[in-house]
Protein backbone atom coordinates (compact mmCIF):
# COMPACT_ATOMS: atom_id res chain seq x y z
CA UNK A 1 0.00 0.00 0.00
CA UNK A 2 1.35 3.79 -1.05
CA UNK A 3 2.02 5.71 1.75
CA UNK A 4 0.17 8.45 2.04
CA UNK A 5 -0.26 11.48 4.88
CA UNK A 6 -2.67 11.69 6.79
CA UNK A 7 -5.20 14.18 7.91
CA UNK A 8 -7.14 14.44 11.29
CA UNK A 9 -10.70 14.99 11.30
CA UNK A 10 -14.24 13.56 11.69
CA UNK A 11 -13.95 9.40 11.53
CA UNK A 12 -16.09 8.84 8.43
CA UNK A 13 -14.28 5.90 7.56
CA UNK A 14 -10.89 4.97 5.34
CA UNK A 15 -11.13 7.55 2.98
CA UNK A 16 -7.92 7.88 0.69
CA UNK A 17 -6.71 10.07 -1.96
CA UNK A 18 -4.50 9.51 -5.39
CA UNK A 19 -4.24 13.40 -6.40
CA UNK A 20 -1.13 14.87 -8.34
CA UNK A 21 0.37 18.23 -6.91
CA UNK A 22 -0.31 19.91 -10.26
CA UNK A 23 -3.74 19.38 -11.02
CA UNK A 24 -6.96 22.05 -10.22
CA UNK A 25 -9.54 19.35 -9.40
CA UNK A 26 -7.01 17.60 -7.12
CA UNK A 27 -6.44 20.35 -5.22
CA UNK A 28 -10.58 21.07 -4.94
CA UNK A 29 -11.40 17.90 -4.02
CA UNK A 30 -8.35 18.66 -1.64
CA UNK A 31 -10.16 21.51 -0.15
CA UNK A 32 -13.29 19.94 0.32
CA UNK A 33 -12.66 17.19 2.20
CA UNK A 34 -10.46 20.07 4.35
CA UNK A 35 -14.02 21.56 4.44
CA UNK A 36 -15.91 18.85 5.26
CA UNK A 37 -13.22 18.09 8.25
CA UNK A 38 -13.18 14.63 7.84
CA UNK A 39 -10.39 12.20 8.43
CA UNK A 40 -8.59 11.13 4.97
CA UNK A 41 -5.15 10.18 3.56
CA UNK A 42 -3.55 11.82 0.70
CA UNK A 43 -0.68 11.54 -2.11
CA UNK A 44 0.80 13.56 -4.88
CA UNK A 45 1.28 10.44 -6.92
CA UNK A 46 3.46 12.78 -9.45
CA UNK A 47 6.05 13.52 -6.80
CA UNK A 48 6.68 10.23 -5.73
CA UNK A 49 9.88 8.42 -6.90
CA UNK A 50 9.47 5.58 -9.97
CA UNK A 51 9.06 2.35 -7.92
CA UNK A 52 6.52 3.88 -5.61
CA UNK A 53 5.03 6.01 -8.42
CA UNK A 54 4.21 2.89 -10.47
CA UNK A 55 3.12 0.88 -6.91
CA UNK A 56 1.09 3.60 -6.98
CA UNK A 57 -0.49 3.89 -10.44
CA UNK A 58 -1.23 0.16 -10.19
CA UNK A 59 -3.33 0.58 -7.12
CA UNK A 60 -5.00 3.69 -8.58
CA UNK A 61 -5.86 1.37 -12.11
CA UNK A 62 -7.09 -1.50 -9.67
CA UNK A 63 -10.32 0.98 -8.58
CA UNK A 64 -10.11 3.11 -11.53
CA UNK A 65 -8.98 1.70 -14.87
CA UNK A 66 -8.33 5.28 -16.47
CA UNK A 67 -5.53 5.37 -13.81
CA UNK A 68 -7.01 9.18 -13.74
CA UNK A 69 -7.04 11.62 -10.97
CA UNK A 70 -8.39 12.54 -8.37
CA UNK A 71 -9.36 8.68 -7.22
CA UNK A 72 -11.06 9.00 -4.06
CA UNK A 73 -11.33 5.77 -2.21
CA UNK A 74 -13.75 5.25 0.75
CA UNK A 75 -13.47 1.99 2.78
CA UNK A 76 -11.42 0.08 0.09
CA UNK A 77 -14.73 -0.36 -2.55
CA UNK A 78 -16.31 2.91 -2.67
CA UNK A 79 -14.89 4.84 -5.75
CA UNK A 80 -15.01 8.65 -6.42
CA UNK A 81 -13.20 9.75 -10.18
CA UNK A 82 -12.96 13.38 -10.63
CA UNK A 83 -14.35 16.05 -8.39
CA UNK A 84 -18.05 15.23 -7.82
CA UNK A 85 -19.16 17.46 -5.69
CA UNK A 86 -22.42 16.24 -4.77
CA UNK A 87 -21.53 12.64 -4.84
CA UNK A 88 -18.44 13.52 -2.24
CA UNK A 89 -20.19 15.42 -0.28
CA UNK A 90 -23.31 12.75 -0.18
CA UNK A 91 -20.66 10.01 0.26
CA UNK A 92 -18.66 11.52 3.35
CA UNK A 93 -21.49 13.24 5.51
CA UNK B 1 10.65 15.14 -7.10
CA UNK B 2 11.83 18.73 -5.02
CA UNK B 3 12.49 22.21 -6.46
CA UNK B 4 9.21 22.66 -8.04
CA UNK B 5 8.58 25.97 -6.71
CA UNK B 6 7.98 28.18 -9.54
CA UNK B 7 8.14 32.01 -9.51
CA UNK B 8 5.58 34.26 -9.62
CA UNK B 9 6.64 36.46 -12.36
CA UNK B 10 7.08 32.93 -14.44
CA UNK B 11 3.45 32.07 -13.37
CA UNK B 12 2.10 35.46 -14.72
CA UNK B 13 3.94 35.42 -17.82
CA UNK B 14 2.56 31.61 -18.79
CA UNK B 15 -1.22 32.85 -18.05
CA UNK B 16 -0.75 35.63 -20.56
CA UNK B 17 1.14 33.54 -22.85
CA UNK B 18 -1.95 31.11 -22.63
CA UNK B 19 -4.38 33.79 -22.35
CA UNK B 20 -2.94 35.70 -26.21
CA UNK B 21 -2.97 31.55 -27.57
CA UNK B 22 -6.26 31.54 -26.57
CA UNK B 23 -7.36 34.68 -28.11
CA UNK B 24 -5.48 34.59 -31.08
CA UNK B 25 -6.96 30.70 -31.85
CA UNK B 26 -10.68 31.72 -30.84
CA UNK B 27 -10.51 29.61 -27.55
CA UNK B 28 -11.62 30.39 -24.20
CA UNK B 29 -9.70 30.05 -20.71
CA UNK B 30 -11.84 29.11 -17.45
CA UNK B 31 -13.01 32.62 -16.01
CA UNK B 32 -11.79 31.82 -12.53
CA UNK B 33 -8.47 33.35 -13.17
CA UNK B 34 -6.81 31.25 -9.58
CA UNK B 35 -7.84 28.41 -10.64
CA UNK B 36 -6.08 29.25 -14.52
CA UNK B 37 -2.76 30.46 -12.45
CA UNK B 38 -2.81 27.20 -10.81
CA UNK B 39 -3.11 25.35 -13.86
CA UNK B 40 -0.44 27.45 -15.42
CA UNK B 41 1.51 26.84 -12.59
CA UNK B 42 1.44 23.01 -12.63
CA UNK B 43 1.89 23.38 -16.71
CA UNK B 44 5.59 25.55 -15.40
CA UNK B 45 6.53 22.31 -13.69
CA UNK B 46 5.52 19.96 -16.54
CA UNK B 47 7.93 22.12 -18.54
CA UNK B 48 10.83 21.98 -15.80
CA UNK B 49 10.42 18.24 -14.84
CA UNK B 50 9.73 16.77 -18.43
CA UNK B 51 11.08 19.42 -20.85
CA UNK B 52 7.31 19.95 -22.18
CA UNK B 53 3.76 20.92 -20.84
CA UNK B 54 2.16 17.81 -20.07
CA UNK B 55 -1.22 18.26 -18.66
CA UNK B 56 -1.00 19.00 -15.26
CA UNK B 57 -4.44 17.06 -14.73
CA UNK B 58 -2.27 13.80 -15.89
CA UNK B 59 0.20 11.72 -14.78
CA UNK B 60 3.30 11.86 -17.51
CA UNK B 61 6.00 9.27 -17.91
CA UNK B 62 8.29 11.52 -18.82
CA UNK B 63 9.46 9.90 -22.28
CA UNK B 64 8.14 12.49 -24.50
CA UNK B 65 6.96 9.58 -27.32
CA UNK B 66 4.46 8.39 -24.62
CA UNK B 67 3.29 11.85 -23.16
CA UNK B 68 2.78 13.72 -26.86
CA UNK B 69 -0.92 13.30 -27.15
CA UNK B 70 -1.33 15.12 -23.65
CA UNK B 71 1.14 17.59 -24.03
CA UNK B 72 -1.23 20.82 -23.84
CA UNK B 73 -3.03 21.54 -25.54
CA UNK B 74 -3.82 18.00 -25.92
CA UNK B 75 -5.41 15.85 -28.21
CA UNK B 76 -7.98 15.54 -26.73
CA UNK B 77 -9.25 19.08 -25.65
CA UNK B 78 -11.69 20.27 -28.68
CA UNK B 79 -13.48 16.69 -28.26
CA UNK B 80 -14.33 17.65 -24.69
CA UNK B 81 -14.98 21.20 -25.24
CA UNK B 82 -17.35 20.18 -27.50
CA UNK B 83 -18.89 17.43 -25.49
CA UNK B 84 -18.72 19.01 -22.15
CA UNK B 85 -17.58 22.81 -22.71
CA UNK B 86 -14.07 22.67 -21.33
CA UNK B 87 -10.91 20.61 -21.54
CA UNK B 88 -10.03 17.85 -19.25
CA UNK B 89 -8.30 19.70 -16.86
CA UNK B 90 -11.11 23.29 -17.24
CA UNK B 91 -8.41 25.37 -18.47
CA UNK B 92 -9.92 25.72 -21.73
CA UNK B 93 -13.82 26.15 -21.55
CA UNK B 94 -16.54 26.34 -24.25
CA UNK B 95 -17.89 30.68 -24.56
CA UNK B 96 -20.78 30.02 -22.26
CA UNK B 97 -18.88 28.74 -19.66
CA UNK B 98 -16.70 31.41 -20.37
CA UNK B 99 -19.07 33.88 -19.62
CA UNK B 100 -20.20 32.50 -16.32
CA UNK B 101 -23.25 31.43 -17.81
CA UNK B 102 -22.66 27.16 -16.96
CA UNK B 103 -19.92 26.02 -15.09
CA UNK B 104 -17.73 23.87 -15.77
CA UNK B 105 -18.25 19.70 -15.13
CA UNK B 106 -16.08 17.41 -14.48
CA UNK B 107 -14.70 15.70 -17.81
CA UNK B 108 -14.50 12.14 -17.66
CA UNK B 109 -10.81 10.69 -19.16
CA UNK B 110 -11.11 10.36 -22.81
CA UNK B 111 -7.52 8.93 -23.30
CA UNK B 112 -7.30 5.49 -23.62
CA UNK B 113 -5.95 3.54 -20.26
CA UNK B 114 -2.72 2.76 -20.63
CA UNK B 115 -3.21 -0.92 -21.38
CA UNK B 116 -4.19 0.47 -24.86
CA UNK B 117 -2.32 3.41 -25.63
CA UNK B 118 0.31 1.72 -27.62
CA UNK B 119 -1.68 1.45 -31.08
CA UNK B 120 -1.97 5.09 -30.94
CA UNK B 121 1.33 5.89 -31.97
CA UNK B 122 1.00 3.77 -35.34
CA UNK B 123 -1.92 4.94 -36.94
CA UNK B 124 -3.03 1.21 -38.88
CA UNK B 125 -5.91 0.77 -41.63
CA UNK B 126 -5.21 1.02 -45.70
CA UNK B 127 -3.88 4.44 -47.06
CA UNK B 128 -5.48 5.17 -50.45
CA UNK B 129 -3.19 6.03 -53.00
CA UNK B 130 -2.34 9.63 -53.49
CA UNK B 131 0.27 11.64 -55.06
CA UNK B 132 1.52 12.97 -51.61
CA UNK B 133 0.83 11.98 -48.20
CA UNK B 134 -1.71 13.67 -46.02
CA UNK B 135 -0.53 14.75 -42.32
CA UNK B 136 -3.32 15.51 -39.78
CA UNK B 137 -2.00 17.59 -37.11
CA UNK B 138 -3.56 15.98 -33.72
CA UNK B 139 -4.53 19.10 -31.80
CA UNK B 140 -6.09 20.97 -34.00
CA UNK B 141 -7.22 18.67 -37.01
CA UNK B 142 -5.25 20.68 -40.01
CA UNK B 143 -4.56 18.87 -42.64
CA UNK B 144 -1.66 19.28 -45.39
CA UNK B 145 -0.23 17.26 -48.03
CA UNK B 146 3.13 17.23 -48.71
CA UNK B 147 6.37 14.66 -48.07
CA UNK B 148 6.68 15.48 -44.26
CA UNK B 149 4.59 17.32 -41.67
CA UNK B 150 5.26 21.12 -41.30
CA UNK B 151 7.82 21.82 -38.17
CA UNK B 152 5.08 23.93 -36.53
CA UNK B 153 1.37 23.54 -37.68
CA UNK B 154 0.50 26.96 -39.08
CA UNK B 155 -3.15 26.67 -37.77
CA UNK B 156 -2.69 25.90 -33.79
CA UNK B 157 1.37 25.90 -33.88
CA UNK B 158 1.99 22.34 -32.20
CA UNK B 159 5.15 20.39 -32.76
CA UNK B 160 5.81 18.41 -35.93
CA UNK B 161 5.71 14.85 -33.87
CA UNK B 162 1.92 15.98 -32.94
CA UNK B 163 1.16 15.33 -36.39
CA UNK B 164 -0.08 11.62 -37.91
CA UNK B 165 -0.23 10.08 -41.26
CA UNK B 166 -3.94 10.62 -42.85
CA UNK B 167 -3.85 9.38 -46.10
Amino acid sequence: MTEMVRVNGRNRGDIRLYALSTCGWCAKTKELLNSLGVEYSYVFVDLLAQKELEDALREVEKFNPAGSFPTLVINGSRVIVGFREAEIREALQ
Amino acid sequence: MSGDEIPGERIEEKVSLLRKDAESGGYFLNPDAGFVRQLARGLCINEKRYGYPSCPCRLAVGRREEDRDIICPCDYRDADLGEFGACYCALYVSPSVAQGKSPPVPVPERRPPRSERVSMTTRTGKMIDVPLPVWRCRVCGYLCARDTPPLVCPICKASKDRFERFM
